[in-house]
């Protein structure tokens, strides 16, 4: 059992908010930015790391490449405006993987 | 598409491909039955997964819109004052678990407790950083478990996908493959094994007559 941290990557005015219940925060405002912070923290025994929708959208195959570790979980997360549904792209491209079909998401399409 | 091994028609090549189509076919087997479990698994963590994300995403849009209400209201350098100082610190336990021979998070929270649930006096902000503080503080273990769950849900599709690989190897290529080298060595043994009955026939017929 070891002990891990959270982190959450995303534009300033967003990430402030989840500071306050005591994760740590780093700003990222493009693409270059967000890679840099994502690979430093992926050497820093964080467990977590909350990457806002938009940013995640962008660092697509970078994360492609976390995906295969247990540690970390690059989880992407809406921000305040609506979600644009790229975290619900995640499980489904997974379950296309698995199984072949979508038969999870397709009463909705 | 399957062609035959380059071997010799010998025996005891027989024999060794024979074992190999043998181990062939129960690897197989097992393999298909694993691919099958993990399925099943994988579709019980998917459908977690779904659900989680939406209740997540839902409140956590929510959250955070009120978040930026509250920011827009209050001066920018009350905001920074007010989160600073979170009021519990929180720990994240990692270990791991072995599904299917896939080693996967296991993650637990833990918050040291605290009686005052927002790390601000309630004198300089508004009511809108409370309500969002609040459900943010709540969702946090949710969140994390989303993570595990989603994290989960990323290793096992990778892992299907390639075991479905190795089954599929094996059932279109290799054992096809090997059913073929065997019985092109067993129509090779068997035709050689007639030329010989029909030479020794000719022999004797031709020692008959010189008698």
């Amino acid at each position: 059992m070891r002990e891990g941290k959270i982190a959450v990557v995303g534009d300033k005015d967003l990430i402030l908010a989840f500071k306050a219940i005591s994760m740590e925060t780093f700003c990222a405002d493009n693409k270059e930015e967000g890679e840099k912070v994502i690979k430093q923290l992926a050497k820093n025994n964080y467990a977590v790391i909350f990457v806002t929708e938009n940013l995640a959208e962008q660092m697509d195959s970078l994360l492609a490449k976390y995906k295969t570790k247990a540690y970390p979980a690059i989880i992407p997360i809406p921000t305040s405006a609506k979600s644009n549904g790229y975290g619900m792209k995640g499980i489904k491209a997974d379950v296309e993987r698995a199984i072949g079909t979508d038969i999870l998401f397709n009463k909705e399409d | 598409m399957a062609g035959r091994l380059q071997v010799n028609p010998t025996r005891m090549e027989l024999k060794r491909l024979k074992l190999r189509l043998k181990t062939a076919v129960r690897g197989h087997k097992l393999l298909k039955d694993k691919s099958d479990e993990m399925i099943r698994r994988f579709m019980e963590f998917a459908k977690q997964n779904k659900t989680l994300r939406e209740q997540v995403e839902k409140e956590l849009s929510e959250a955070l819109t009120t978040f930026i209400v509250a920011k827009a209201v209050s001066d920018d350098a009350v905001i920074q004052e007010a989160v600073a100082m979170p009021a519990k610190t929180v720990k994240l336990e990692m270990d791991s678990q072995n599904i299917m021979s896939v080693v996967v998070p296991v993650m637990q929270v833990k918050e040291s407790e605290s009686k005052d649930r927002y790390p601000y006096s309630f004198a300089s902000v508004t009511a809108e950083l409370d309500s969002s503080i609040g459900v943010l503080s709540g969702l946090l273990q949710k969140m994390v478990k989303l993570a595990e769950i989603e994290k989960t849900c990323n290793m096992l599709a990778i892992e299907i996908e390639k075991n479905r690989r190795r089954v599929n190897a094996l059932e279109y290529v290799m054992i096809p493959q090997l059913e073929e080298t065997i019985k092109f060595i067993t129509m090779k043994l068997d035709e050689n094994e007639r030329s010989n009955i029909v030479r020794l026939v000719k022999v004797k017929a031709m020692i008959a007559e010189e008698l």
